[in-house]
């Protein structure tokens, strides 16, 4: 059996390349992507604990697939927006979205 | 006697109705309503008067204060309070008849004079004002609404000078008076702060009743630099006085305000506001009598002072207005010097009535005089001596009515001016030698340089006037009002005056000192027969004794320099030393903390707002290092 530690390396490092990927693309749907990529390292956490800590219990996984119908309704907003800043800026540069500032 | 209240209150009703109607009236029509509304008020002083003299006012042989209404209008302590009310006794009533009389004559005058002017309809509404503003004064049943309609009374009568608003002259000459004014009573209202904190109390009955018992205990061991605290309290009162009756240093205005309207003049500015100095007097004289006795003789010798300054002045001026506007410097004057040397009581109160009597009979022929000005004005259209001449053949009703006017200012038997006169100088003979002479010496003056005016207007050179221009008699509207201001001027004097009005309300009786009055006109024919020498005929004379006269003459031209000197204090020192400072202060200290507030709260704001400055990634970035240095924070405890 793979140890535990595998899958933790695994989704530390999917978490910190969606941090780094969220913070250093420009591009709005690269962000998006590296959202998912975040996500999906808690997802992942909630599984392997689960499957390795409790095995006899399905809560992780319930967690893992509510986490992941969030994620389905939360891109569907984020690229709703998206496409709308593309309409007004004609592209969609994260560099360009910053009218709401104070 | 509750009437009363409706002589001040119809003029205010005027000023109302004119003031927001006229516009909509024809000019004529607001015209006749103001006039018909004054002689109401003029009818209803009348009736005051003969019911107050004759019927109700005497109690037991002694004139008491009536006050048939009152209200309350502020409250600070049981004693302390504003009232609003009407007090009559013999002065105030005395006022009444003659404001509204004199007022009544210019209203009809104006008529007339001002007619097919602009702004007809806004002249009477002011003249209203100023009439109620004037009757309040009078009336006031204590000093804190006197000092309401004092400066009540100086707003109209800087918005009456300043009525042809858009002459440049005109308007320097409002702003100058009511500064002047302005200036004056700020000395007045903190008379009445000093004299009410130590009495406790606004009202006129309760400061004079009793030989003014009220102020000399409240006040007495209590002086400010070397100098007891009521005669502080009363001479500060005074200088408001001083102001608004032109006393020498604050005399200024008077000369300037000429350029008003010439009935205006004639009203405010002979008869009725300039007197209200010599009424604040009066109306305090017990006060001034008991427990400010230095003060009173203060004001003899500043009134006798201004007297001689105001009458040399006058004999030097060309304009016909200024020359007026100087003797009515000059006549007030007159009026506080009998104040000042006058005692209390029956016959030592001779100078109290004497002064009153000055007033009563110097409004009727200072306004006439002032409307016989503007007569002539009015046919020449100009102020100068230089452009008139031979006048009498055109204007034979203005001439008479002039000439009667000058006859009793000059002091001459059986006009109006000679019996108040004698009674001043009288008076003033029994207390101070040195007043009587220079009181005496300005009585000539007097007849000297109003024969001087009258000589140079209807006689004089044969000046001929080419038909267009040629002058004409006014109008009946005014020619009226002359006549019967020149038939009082001819009969006021023959009132018992000392039987109505006496320092103590109690009546006296007085009989004209022979050799005082023989001494007084005969310097009074002097005058005149000196003038009618040198101006009868025209002639060089005149040119040459101002020659002679050389820096005298010049100076006394330029009014000795006083405004210069104004000038002077007010740019140079007052200016300079107290409002720039002043200024300065307000501006870096007052001003400066405020804008400091504001300052600071925006260089912080511009410190703040870049952490918000709309970069999604960045705010990912601060909010990702801030939970690994909470994340550190929580592995190191």
């Amino acid at each position: 059996m793979i140890p535990m530690v595998s899958y933790l390396a695994l989704s530390t490092l999917l978490f910190f390349v969606g941090i780094y990927g969220f913070i250093a693309r420009k591009n709005m749907l690269a962000m998006l992507i590296s959202i998912e990529l975040i996500l999906n390292a808690v997802e992942l956490n909630f599984s392997v604990f689960n499957r390795y800590l409790y095995p006899e219990q399905m809560e992780g996984m319930f967690f893992s697939l509510f986490g992941i119908a969030v994620s389905a309704a939360e891109t569907a907003v984020a690229i709703a927006i998206i496409i709308n800043v593309y309409r007004n800026a004609q592209n969609i540069d994260i560099r360009h979205v910053d009218k709401l500032k104070g | 006697m509750e009437f009363t209240l409706l002589i001040v209150a119809l003029p205010l009703l005027l000023f109302f109705v004119l003031g927001l109607g006229g516009s909509r009236m024809q000019p004529r029509v607001a015209g006749i309503i103001g006039t018909l509304g004054m002689g109401t008020a003029a009818a209803l002083s009348y009736a005051a008067a003969i019911r107050y003299f004759f019927a109700e006012g005497k109690v037991e042989g002694v004139f008491r204060e009536i006050i048939p209404y009152s209200v309350e209008w502020l409250r600070f302590t049981d004693k302390l309070h504003i009232d609003l009310g009407i007090l009559l006794d013999p002065i105030s009533v005395m006022m009444l008849v003659v404001i509204t009389t004199v007022s009544l004559m210019v209203h009809l005058y104006s008529l007339g004079y001002m007619r097919g002017e602009r702004g007809f309809q806004r002249y009477y509404a002011l003249l209203s004002l100023f009439s109620f503003s004037m009757l309040g004064l009078v009336v006031a049943t204590n000093i804190f609404q006197m000092y309401i309609f004092w400066e009540l009374v100086g707003v109209s009568s800087y918005s009456l000078i300043g009525f042809y608003y858009a002459k440049p002259s005109a308007v320097s000459a409002s702003k100058k008076a009511f500064i002047v004014t302005r200036f004056a009573d700020l000395g007045f209202l903190i008379g009445i702060l000093v004299l009410s904190y130590y009495t406790g109390t606004f009202d006129f009955a309760a400061l004079n009743g009793d030989k003014a018992q009220l102020v000399v205990s409240h006040t007495a061991g209590a002086s400010f630099m070397g100098i007891s605290i009521a005669s502080w309290a009363m001479a500060l009162i005074f200088m408001g006085g001083a102001g608004k009756s032109a006393m020498f240093p604050l005399h200024i205005w008077l000369p300037d305000a000429m350029e008003g309207p010439t009935p205006v003049s004639a009203l405010i500015h002979a008869a009725t506001m300039v007197v209200a100095g010599v009424f604040l007097v009066a109306r305090l004289f017990p006060v001034y009598y008991f427990a400010a006795p230095d003060v009173l003789t203060m004001i003899g010798y500043v009134g006798a002072f201004t007297a001689l300054f105001a009458a040399v002045i006058a004999i030097t001026q060309t304009d016909i207005k200024r020359v007026l506007a100087f003797s009515t410097i000059s006549q007030i004057a007159y009026m506080m010097v009998a104040l000042g040397v006058s005692g209390y009581g029956d016959h030592e109160g001779l100078g109290y009535m004497a002064s009153m009597f000055h007033l009563f009979t110097h409004a009727f022929f200072k306004a006439l005089l002032f409307l016989g000005a503007g007569s002539v004005i009015h046919a020449v259209h100009s102020n100068e001596m230089g452009d008139m001449g031979n006048l009498r053949k055109y204007m034979p009703i203005t001439h008479i009515t002039f000439l009667i006017a000058c006859l009793s200012i000059a002091g001459i038997p059986p006009f109006s001016g000679f019996f108040s006169k004698d009674e001043i100088l009288a008076a003033s003979l029994h207390h101070d030698k040195l007043l009587f002479f220079v009181l005496w010496v300005v009585a000539g003056l007097t007849a000297f340089y109003m024969f001087r005016l009258y000589f140079n207007i209807f006689w004089g050179k044969a000046k001929t006037y080419d038909g267009h221009h040629r002058p004409h008699e006014s109008p009946l509207v005014m020619s009226l009002p002359l006549m019967l201001l020149a038939l009082l001027s001819c009969g006021a004097g023959f009132t018992a005056f000392s039987q109505l009005v006496s320092s103590n309300g109690a009546p006296f009786h007085t009989h004209i000192e022979w050799e005082v009055a023989a001494l007084g006109v005969a310097v009074a024919l002097l005058g005149i027969a000196l003038a009618t020498k040198l101006y009868m005929r025209g002639g060089e004379l005149p040119t040459l004794i101002a020659a002679a006269m050389g820096r005298f003459y010049r100076a006394a031209l330029r009014k000795f320099y006083m405004d210069e000197l104004w000038l002077f204090v007010t740019r140079k020192v007052i200016f300079r030393f107290i409002s720039t400072p002043i200024a300065r202060f307000d501006r870096r200290v007052i001003d400066g903390s405020m804008d400091g507030v504001g300052w600071v709260a925006t260089r912080l704001a511009a410190a703040v707002k870049p952490f918000q400055n709309g970069k999604v990634q960045w705010y990912a970035f601060v909010f990702v290092l801030g939970a690994a240095a909470v994340a550190i924070w929580a592995l190191c405890l």
